[in-house]
C-alpha cells in the first residue's frame, strides 16, 4: 500500500568533534522489512541510526533517501518519509499525552494549516496503537517509565511515515511490554508495508523480530542478513566479546543466544 | 472502541485544553483592562469616572475640559500604554529565552542583556554627557552588542542552554562591575541622573517612547507568532525536532534575535526594569497547566505586572512617587526565592 522507499548509507564516517565513532559504513536498509542493529555499548549503533536519520551529518560520505543525499533535502519533506523516535526525547512541562503525540503531526501542518480532522485520526491510531488511549488526557510528568516509553513512540506514529526509525525504544519497558513493541513494529511492517529500523540491546528478542540484522562492532559493520544465518557464535563471540551458546528459539524458531559467563556452567559445556 | 469514537477521545481531549487556554487568556485580559481602568482613573487630582470617559472620547465627540483632558490623555493614559508596550515586550523576552534555554533562570533580566543595555547607558550618562533618546539609543545598542557577545563565547559547535546560562550571568557581572567603575568616575549629578535611569521608570513617558515600542511590536509580534510555532516541535529536544522536520538553528537564532530586540527596546524606552521578563512567563505556565505554550498570555501577564506595580509604585506610599522599577524587584525578588525554594525540593522547576 505504500511506496517502497529507499534508505542507504554510502561509505559514511560519523563522529563528534574529533572522535570517529563510525568509520566508512555502507549500509542499505531493505524496504518494507525489519531491520534490527545490534552491538556492543559505545559500538556506534545509536550513532549509525542518527546518521541514516540526517540528525547527524556524515563527516565522509552520505545518507541517500530515494537516491537523493538526505542532509540536502529540504528537512520538513524528509520529515513526511522518515520518522525518528531519539533515545532522550524531552516532554515540557504538564503536557498531556494527546498533546505530546499530537506533535507527531508537525511536518503535516503548514504554516497557516490548521489542525485537521485527518490529525485526530492519525493520534487516534497511534494512541491505539500504543495502548495508551486511557491515559491520553494524563499529563506525562505523571506517567511510569514504560508508559512514557509507550506515549513517545506513539508520538512517532502519529508521523505517519514510511520509514520509522527507533533508538532502543524498549528501554524502560517490562518483558510483556517490549514484546508488545516489537509486535507492534511487526504489524507496521508487515500490514502497513512500512520499513522500520530499530536499535535494540536484548539480542534474543532482535533475533526473533529481525528480518535483517545488522551487527556492529567499534564503528564497523561485522555482519548482516537473515539472523538464523548471521547470528553464530562466532559473530557472538566477536562482535561481544563474550562465549555463548547459539540454540533455536522453541517459540520462533529463530537463533537464541544462551551467554557462557564464569559461573552457572555445567560440567560438560565447553568454552 | 471505534477509530470514530478514538478520533472523538482525542478531540474532546484538545477541546478541553483549548476551553482552559481561552479562559486563562480572557481572564488576564478581563484584569488588564480593569487594571488600565483603574490606572486612568487613580491619581492624586481626582477625575470622576465619567469624566475619564469623556476625556477618552473627546477627540471623537469634541467635548473638550482641557485640565481634565490634559491629565487623563496626556499623563495618565501615554504612561499606562507604555507599561502595557514595554510589560508585553519584556515578558515576551523573558519567556522566549526561558523556552529556548529550558531554564527559568534564563531571562534577559539574569543573563546580562539587561545589564548590557545599563553599562551601555550609564556610559552615555557619564562619560559621554548624552540624555534623553541618545542614551535609549545607547542602551539598545549596548542589550544587542552584549546578547552577541553572550553568543560567541557561548558558541562551541552549537550553543548549549548551560553555557549560555552560564556565560550570560557572568556577563551580567562584568557588566555591573563596568557601571560600578563609571560611577567612581562620575560627578554627583551623573550618578544621580544614572541611578534614576537604573531603577526603571515610567515618570518620563513621552509619545517618543511610545511610537517607539509600538513600531518594534508591530514587527517583533508576528515575527515571534511566526516562529513560536516551531516551538512545539523544538520543546521536545533538538533530535526530536530535527527529526520531526524543524529547522532548529535557523528558528533558534530568528528567535533569539526577536528576543533580544523585544529586550533591548523595552529597556530603552523605560529602562531596566528587573523581573518582569522573569516572573511573565512561569507565570502564564502555571495558570495554562499544559495547555499551551504560553506566549500570548506571557505577554498579557508582563503587560499586567508593569501596570499593577507602576500603580503600586506611585500610590502606595502617600506624598512617595516610587520607580516602578523598585516594585518590580520586591515583588520578583521574592518570585525568585519561592522558585529556588520549589526547585530545591522537587529537583526540578516546574
Amino acid at each position: 500500500m505504500t511506496v517502497d522507499h529507499q534508505l542507504l548509507a554510502a561509505g559514511m564516517d560519523l563522529g563528534y568533534g574529533d572522535r570517529k565513532v563510525v568509520e566508512d559504513l555502507n549500509l542499505t536498509i531493505p524496504a518494507g522489512k525489519l531491520t534490527v542493529i545490534v552491538g556492543a555499548n559505545a559500538c556506534g549503533k545509536s550513532t549509525v541510526l542518527r546518521g541514516l536519520a540526517r540528525l547527524l551529518a556524515p563527516t565522509r560520505g552520505a545518507v541517500y533517501l530515494d537516491g537523493k543525499p538526505i542532509h540536502q533535502m529540504p528537512t520538513r519533506e524528509v520529515a513526511t518519509i522518515l520518522g525518528v523516535l531519539p533515545q532522550s526525547p524531552i516532554a515540557p512541562d504538564a503536557i498531556v499525552v494527546a498533546d505530546l503525540v499530537g506533535r507527531g503531526r508537525y511536518p503535516h501542518q503548514g504554516w497557516f494549516r490548521r489542525w485537521t480532522a485527518e490529525d485526530d485520526a492519525a493520534v487516534a491510531e497511534a494512541l491505539r496503537a500504543t495502548d495508551t488511549l486511557d491515559i491520553a488526557d494524563r499529563p506525562v510528568d505523571e506517567l511510569s517509565g514504560g508508559q512514557r516509553q509507550r506515549v513517545w513512540i506513539a508520538m512517532a506514529l502519529a508521523q505517519q511515515t514510511d520509514l520509522l526509525l527507533l533508538d532502543e525504544p524498549t528501554t524502560f519497558l517490562d518483558i510483556n511490554h517490549q514484546v508488545e513493541v516489537l509486535d507492534l513494529l511487526t504489524d507496521l511492517v508487515r500490514h502497513k508495508g512500512r520499513t522500520v529500523v530499530v536499535v535494540l540491546h536484548d539480542l534474543n528478542l532482535a533475533c526473533r523480530y529481525a528480518d535483517h540484522i545488522v551487527a556492529m562492532k567499534a564503528g564497523r559493520l561485522v555482519a548482516e542478513g537473515r539472523p538464523a544465518k548471521v547470528m553464530t557464535e562466532a559473530v557472538v563471540a566477536d562482535v561481544f566479546g563474550m562465549a555463548s551458546r547459539v540454540v533455536i528459539d522453541p517459540v520462533s524458531d529463530t537463533p537464541m543466544i544462551v551467554p557462557i559467563g564464569r559461573h552457572h556452567v555445567g560440567a560438560g559445556v565447553m568454552t | 472502541m471505534t477509530a470514530l469514537d478514538v478520533a472523538g477521545t482525542v478531540r474532546h481531549i484538545r477541546h478541553q485544553l483549548a476551553v482552559r487556554r481561552r479562559l486563562v487568556t480572557l481572564a488576564l485580559l478581563a484584569l488588564l483592562a480593569l487594571t488600565f481602568a483603574a490606572a486612568l482613573y487613580l491619581g492624586d487630582y481626582y477625575v470622576p469616572p465619567g469624566e475619564v470617559v469623556r476625556s477618552l472620547l473627546s477627540p471623537f465627540t469634541g467635548l473638550v475640559d482641557k485640565g481634565i483632558d490634559f491629565i487623563v490623555l496626556n499623563v495618565r493614559l501615554p504612561r499606562a500604554t507604555l507599561a502595557v508596550l514595554t510589560g508585553m515586550s519584556l515578558a515576551l523576552s523573558g519567556i522566549i529565552f526561558q523556552t529556548l534555554l529550558r531554564n527559568p533562570l534564563a531571562s534577559p533580566d539574569i543573563i546580562g542583556i539587561s545589564h548590557g543595555a545599563s553599562a551601555s547607558a550609564v556610559f552615555c550618562i557619564i562619560a559621554l554627557g548624552l540624555s534623553g533618546i541618545a542614551v535609549s539609543l545607547g542602551a539598545l545598542l549596548g542589550a544587542i552588542l552584549t546578547a552577541l557577545l553572550i553568543y560567541a563565547l557561548s558558541w562551541r559547535d552549537g550553543v548549549t542552554a548551560y553555557r549560555v546560562v552560564l556565560i550570560g550571568i557572568g556577563m551580567a557581572a562584568i557588566m555591573s562591575a563596568v557601571m560600578s567603575y563609571l560611577f567612581t568616575r562620575a560627578r554627583l549629578f551623573e550618578v544621580q541622573q544614572a541611578l534614576g535611569w537604573l531603577v526603571g521608570s515610567l515618570n518620563a513617558s513621552g509619545s517618543d517612547d511610545i511610537a517607539v515600542m509600538a513600531g518594534a511590536l508591530a514587527l517583533l509580534l508576528p515575527a515571534t507568532a511566526l516562529l513560536a510555532r516551531a516551538l512545539d516541535a523544538m520543546q521536545l529536544g533538538d533530535d526530536t525536532a530535527t527529526a520531526l522536520g524543524a529547522r532548529v538553528e535557523a528558528v533558534r537564532l530568528g528567535l533569539m534575535v526577536v528576543g533580544v530586540a523585544n529586550a533591548a527596546f523595552a529597556t530603552a524606552a523605560v529602562g531596566p526594569v528587573t523581573f518582569v521578563a522573569f516572573v511573565a512567563g512561569p507565570i502564564a505556565r502555571n495558570l495554562l497547566a499544559g495547555s499551551g505554550r504560553g506566549f500570548a498570555q506571557a505577554a498579557i501577564v508582563g503587560a499586567l505586572v508593569m501596570l499593577g506595580s507602576d500603580l503600586v509604585a506611585q500610590h502606595a506610599l502617600p506624598k512617595v512617587q516610587l520607580p516602578v522599577g523598585v516594585v518590580t524587584g520586591v515583588f520578583g525578588a521574592g518570585f525568585l526565592l519561592w522558585l529556588l525554594v520549589v526547585s530545591n525540593r522537587a529537583g526540578k522547576v516546574n
